[in-house]
C-alpha cells in the first residue's frame, strides 16, 4: 500500500486577454503620462480611482468626466505583510495601504517604502516614487512605491469616511 | 406566500488539514451519507441536489458538480450550482431552502466542500490582477487593513481579537468534527502570537482544511412526518455589493447591514440580542466577531468589542457565538458558511452534543464573502413559523 500514488502535482496555467473598457483606458493612458486619472459619478459626484468600467455602485449613473486626481495622499489603513506565500514578488515584511489620493473617494492599494514598517500610521501622507519614465507600461507599477512626504498626517476626521 | 421549509437531516466530515484518504466525491459523499441518514432518508428519496463551492481555482477542479453527480446519484434529477466566493454555503443552503419554499420540491439536498489540501488557496487568492499593484497577499493581506480601521474607530483594545480566538479555539474542543482541537490557549499565550499580517496575529487567523457539510430540507408534510429533529427555517436573506467603490464602508458594507435589516423584519424579530439563543457568525478573523455583531444590529455601533470583553459571547453568555469552534477552528471555505447554517440548525434541533446550548429556540446562521461583499443569513426555529 505505501507504494500506491495517492497523489501528484499537475501544474496548470490560463492566459486571458483583458480588454481594459473605454473608463478604464483613460486612466491606464493617463498612468502612461505620469498622471492617476480617475471617473467623477455625474449624480454624487464621487470620484473613482481607480475607476471602474460602467456606473457608480451607489447611483447607477454611467461614471463621466475624467478627473486628474493629486499626486500625493493619505494612507486610510495598512497592514504589515510578514507572511510567505507562492508567486509573492515582493520582500517581506512589507506594508501594503490603502491610499486616497487627494482629489479621489476610494482608495487604492499601494506599497510602502522608505520608512520603517513599524512607523507607518493611519493618516500618513505619501507621495509615489515613479519608475524610470522608459520602464513606464499601462500599470499602477510604474510607481515603485509610494514613501512619506514628511507632511504632518492627516486628521483622521478627513478619511474615516473612506474605511 | 412561501411554503414552510424545515432541516431534518445534518452530516459533516472530519474536518482536518489533509483528507488524503478520499477524493472530493468520497469526501462530499462522507456529509451526504451523515445527513441522509439523520434524515431517515436513502439517496432515492431525494428530488433535487444544490451543490456550493468557493472559487473552483482554490483545488483547480472547474465546475465540480458536474464530477460529483455520480457520487450524489444526482444523474436525471435537478442539480443547481451556487458561488459566491466565501459565503457560498450560507447562499448554498438559502437556494435549496427556495427549491422547497417555492412548492416544487419536497426533499432537497444541500452540500458545500472544500478540499483545500488539493490546492493552495493563499496563492489562489493573492494572483496578481492586470494593471495593479501586486501587494495583495491572500485575504488575511485584504481583511487586515479593515480590521485597523475597525480598531482606530471604535476604540478597542488590542486585546480583543485574542479574546475571541480563545473562546473559539476552546469552543472547538466541545466540537468532535472540528479541526483544531486546542486546549491549550490562553489569553497571554495568544497575545504572544507571530504578527502575520500586522494587525492580524497567527491566533487570530483560520486554519485551510478539508471538509463537507450537507443538509436535508423538507417540506410542511415531510417535515411534519419525519420522526426527529428538525429546525424550521424562518427566514433567509441574502445580499451582494461590489467588492471597490467610492464612499464603500468596508467596516460595515451596506449589503451587510441591509441583509441583516431584511431577515430581521421577515423572521419578526425587532430585538436580536434578545430573540436569538445562538449565533453561528462567519469569522475567519477573530476581529469579526465584533465587526459583525454591530453590523448584524446585536450591539451597538463601536460597542462590539465591549460584548466580547464582558463574556457576552461566551457558551454561558448572553449571546453564545460560535460554540462550535466556529471558521477560527475550521474552514473548508466552501463548506464554512454551510457549517454555520447547520451548526445553527443543529442548536435548534437539540443534536449539537458536548457544544449543545440550554433551550434554544432560534438560532441565526451567517456567511459572508469575497471582499466582505457577499452576504447570506438565515434564522432557524424549533416552532414552525
Amino acid at each position: 500500500m505505501s507504494d500506491d500514488v495517492l497523489r501528484i502535482r499537475t501544474p496548470i496555467s490560463i492566459k486571458y486577454q483583458y480588454s481594459a473598457g473605454p473608463r478604464v483606458s483613460s486612466h491606464l493612458l493617463g498612468l502612461m503620462d505620469g498622471r492617476f486619472v480617475g471617473k467623477r459619478c455625474p449624480v454624487c459626484e464621487l470620484v473613482y480611482m481607480p475607476p471602474r468600467n460602467g456606473t457608480c455602485a451607489k447611483c447607477g449613473a454611467l461614471l463621466g468626466e475624467d478627473v486628474e486626481v493629486g499626486q500625493r495622499g493619505t494612507i486610510t489603513t495598512f497592514c504589515v505583510v510578514n507572511v510567505p506565500f507562492l508567486g509573492q514578488t515582493i520582500k517581506i515584511p512589507y506594508v501594503s495601504a490603502t491610499i486616497l489620493l487627494d482629489g479621489a473617494d476610494m482608495g487604492m492599494q499601494h506599497l510602502i517604502q522608505e520608512v520603517d514598517a513599524a512607523d507607518v500610521r493611519m493618516g500618513m501622507r505619501v507621495e509615489p516614487v515613479w519608475r524610470p519614465r522608459e520602464e513606464w507600461q499601462p500599470s499602477l507599477e510604474n510607481v515603485m512605491h509610494f514613501r512619506p512626504t514628511g507632511e504632518p498626517d492627516a486628521p483622521f476626521d478627513s478619511y474615516a469616511g473612506h474605511l | 406566500m412561501a411554503e414552510r421549509c424545515a432541516v431534518i437531516g445534518v452530516g459533516q466530515t472530519q474536518h482536518t488539514s489533509c483528507r488524503a484518504d478520499v477524493s472530493i466525491a468520497g469526501l462530499v459523499r462522507e456529509a451526504v451519507d451523515r445527513a441522509l441518514e439523520s434524515a431517515q432518508l436513502t439517496m432515492a428519496d431525494i428530488d433535487a441536489i444544490v451543490i456550493g463551492k468557493a472559487p473552483d481555482m482554490l483545488e483547480g477542479v472547474m465546475m465540480p458538480e458536474l464530477w460529483l453527480v455520480d457520487a450524489l446519484a444526482a444523474a436525471g434529477k435537478p442539480v443547481f450550482r451556487v458561488h459566491t466566493a466565501g459565503s457560498v454555503g450560507g447562499s448554498t443552503a438559502i437556494v435549496a431552502a427556495q427549491h422547497v419554499m417555492s412548492g416544487v420540491h419536497k426533499r432537497v439536498l444541500t452540500v458545500g466542500f472544500e478540499k483545500q489540501s488539493d490546492g493552495n488557496a493563499m496563492w489562489a487568492l493573492s494572483v496578481p490582477m492586470p494593471f495593479g499593484m501586486p501587494v495583495h497577499a491572500g485575504a488575511g493581506g485584504y481583511f487586515s487593513p479593515i480590521i485597523r480601521s475597525y480598531i482606530k474607530r471604535s476604540g478597542a483594545p488590542s486585546h480583543i481579537g485574542c479574546m475571541v480566538a480563545v473562546k473559539d479555539r476552546t469552543n472547538a474542543c466541545r466540537n468532535p468534527y472540528a479541526h483544531l482541537h486546542e486546549p491549550d490557549w490562553t489569553l497571554e499565550k495568544a497575545m504572544a502570537s507571530p504578527m502575520l499580517w500586522d494587525p492580524v496575529r497567527m491566533v487570530e487567523t483560520c486554519p485551510s482544511s478539508d471538509g463537507a457539510m450537507a443538509l436535508v430540507l423538507a417540506s410542511e408534510d415531510v417535515a411534519d412526518a419525519h420522526d426527529g429533529p428538525k429546525a424550521w427555517v424562518h427566514a433567509t436573506a441574502m445580499r451582494s455589493e461590489p467588492t471597490a467603490f467610492a464612499g464603500r464602508n468596508q467596516v460595515s458594507p451596506r449589503a451587510s447591514e441591509d441583509c441583516a435589516n431584511d431577515l430581521w423584519r421577515k423572521a419578526g424579530i425587532t430585538s436580536p440580542i434578545d430573540e436569538i439563543d445562538a449565533v453561528e457568525m462567519y469569522v475567519p478573523f477573530a476581529w469579526f466577531e465584533p465587526m459583525w455583531l454591530e453590523s448584524l444590529g446585536f450591539a451597538p455601533k463601536d460597542h462590539g468589542w465591549r460584548f466580547v470583553e464582558d463574556g457576552v459571547t461566551e457558551m454561558t453568555g448572553r449571546l453564545p457565538v460560535n460554540c462550535s469552534g466556529g471558521v477560527l477552528s475550521t474552514n473548508p471555505i466552501g463548506a464554512s458558511g454551510m457549517l454555520r447554517f447547520g451548526e445553527a440548525a443543529m442548536q435548534v434541533m437539540g443534536i449539537a452534543g458536548d457544544h449543545q446550548v440550554d433551550s434554544v429556540r432560534k438560532a441565526f446562521g451567517h456567511a459572508y464573502g469575497g471582499g466582505s461583499q457577499f452576504f447570506a443569513m438565515w434564522v432557524v426555529g424549533k416552532d414552525k413559523p
